[in-house]
């Protein structure tokens, strides 16, 4: 499997480029040791995002690897903003890359699902279908990492920031970059289809220990 | 309060973004409506369900490496291409020492095995956990070893040593004073991650330098003694990374700095 960095990176920002040039800020070590108190203890929690956003163990590391690579170079322009969402601000323009390499791929793949995008879909319809008896069942935490990874991209990125990673909604609007309004509205939307999933993986999990049960008998 | 506000207003309520008058309005709508209560307790059950840290995921050990190594100030500065041949070579080395490490410290674990030393060790797991229990983690919250050090002065028959080592990946956050075997002793509290280290140094009777590590409730616990100090350091980060942060402080301690 080609990783991230064997791959070609776009070209650097101009900007990017002139930090990379200046070899003496890059390893002047009481600015590495700073960074390197701000960053590292936020590790999981990056790489927590980097699963989930790009459902792979390989890329995910590739993908905070280079986010960390970045964010030391960018270090100087963080001012008093806090520094778990500014890395994973960066992470995601890390993953965008990734998702855009994947969506080239893609196009050429026939048993690829239809593009299911935000506007089409209608945005409350589903939750009134859902009967208001039935009660959500404790899943296991690895069944419900599952339904997370199976959101698509733009709930769940928002679900994994908001549940996950325990960010504000402010926060999320500006690592997404979009308005906090649109954000509601996905965070609305990913909880619902979250919450189907949720009831339909009860159902199939009722459904094998009825099997178990009759043939028991 | 319609349905269709309820509906985006309740999730602002669940994440605590909501403000108190509709706050108030989503659960009068709530209170009167069985669809939208049948939402509000789903999304708070799944909000709680998520909560739990095995729905997050843990960095493997060789991405923080990896990481780590990619920064400055590290002796070799490991950048894409560096020549895996070294590496591998030096990860073999390491791979050596840390094998009769291990074998030497279960050896001297075998021959130091005391009930007195049982006692000590559950007290140390004791004391790690009320740390992290009551509110009463730090008493003087510095990263800084100058501000740390003095003030142990008076409180304590030593001087205990307080190391830095941030730099090496473990976090100075403070230090404290407690009691292990009915004796004050001085607490050092280091971060990894999100995890706790306690390092509590006291007066030791004998003199002469072992170290031990034993496993007791969950905690690893590293115990070292050198010249007439005693140092235990307790955490639940795994033991490989714990017995790391004692091979660096010992280092640390014996050059002095």
């Amino acid at each position: 499997m080609t990783t991230l960095l064997q791959r070609r990176l776009p070209q650097p920002l101009e900007a990017e480029r002139h930090v990379m040039s200046d070899r003496t800020t890059e390893e002047d070590p009481a600015r590495a040791r700073r960074f390197r108190e701000a960053a590292l203890p936020h590790l999981d929690a990056v790489y927590t995002l980097a699963r989930y956003l790009l459902r792979d163990p390989t890329d995910a590391e590739d993908a905070v690897q280079e986010c960390y690579l970045r964010a030391l170079r960018h270090f100087d322009t963080l001012r008093g903003e806090e520094v778990k969402p500014w890395l994973f601000a960066i992470l995601r323009n890390v993953c965008r890359v990734e998702y855009s390499r994947r969506s080239r791929v893609l196009l050429y793949d026939v048993n690829a699902e239809p593009d299911k995008s935000e506007t089409t879909l209608p945005l409350w319809r589903e939750a009134q279908d859902t009967p208001e008896t039935e009660m959500l069942r404790k899943l296991d935490s690895g069944t419900i990492q599952g339904l997370v990874a199976a959101l698509p991209d733009v709930f769940r990125e928002v679900i994994v920031l908001r549940e996950l990673e325990d960010m504000s909604y402010r926060e999320i609007a500006g690592i997404v970059g979009a308005p906090v309004g649109t954000v509601m509205s996905r965070l609305a939307r990913g909880r619902a289809m979250l919450r189907e999933a949720w009831l339909k993986a009860d159902g199939q999990k009722a459904e094998q220990a009825g099997k178990v049960e009759e043939q028991l008998k | 309060m319609t349905c269709e506000e309820t509906d985006l207003l309740l999730h602002a309520l669940i994440d605590g973004e909501l403000d108190a008058g509709h706050a108030r309005e989503v659960e009068v709508h709530s209170a009167g409506c069985p669809r939208c209560a049948a939402q509000l307790r789903d999304y708070r059950e799944m909000h709680e369900a998520m909560a739990a840290p095995a729905v997050r995921y843990q960095a493997p050990a060789s991405l923080r490496a990896r990481i780590e190594d990619a920064l400055p100030t590290t002796v070799v500065p490991l950048r894409r291409a560096s020549a895996p041949g070294r590496r591998s070579l030096l990860q073999g080395f390491a791979m050596g020492s840390m094998l009769s490490t291990a074998l030497a410290a279960c050896l001297v674990l075998f021959l130091l095995h005391t009930e007195e030393d049982q006692r000590i060790v559950g007290d140390v797991v004791s004391a790690h956990l009320r740390s992290l229990q009551g509110n009463h983690l730090i008493d003087v919250q510095s990263t800084d070893q100058h501000t740390v050090k003095p003030w142990f002065n008076g409180r304590l028959d030593v001087a205990p040593p307080v190391i830095d080592l941030t730099s090496q990946g473990f976090t100075l956050i403070g230090g404290r004073l407690d009691y292990i075997d009915g004796r004050p002793v001085a607490a050092i509290v280091y971060k990894r991650r999100a995890h706790v280290i306690n390092l509590f140094i006291s007066q030791s009777v004998g003199s002469g330098s072992s170290t031990t590590m034993e496993k007791l409730q969950g905690f690893t616990v590293w115990s070292w003694a050198w010249s007439d100090l005693n140092f235990r350091a307790v955490s639940d980060i795994n033991p490989e990374e714990l017995r790391e942060f004692g091979d660096k402080l010992e280092t640390a301690v014996q050059s002095g700095t």
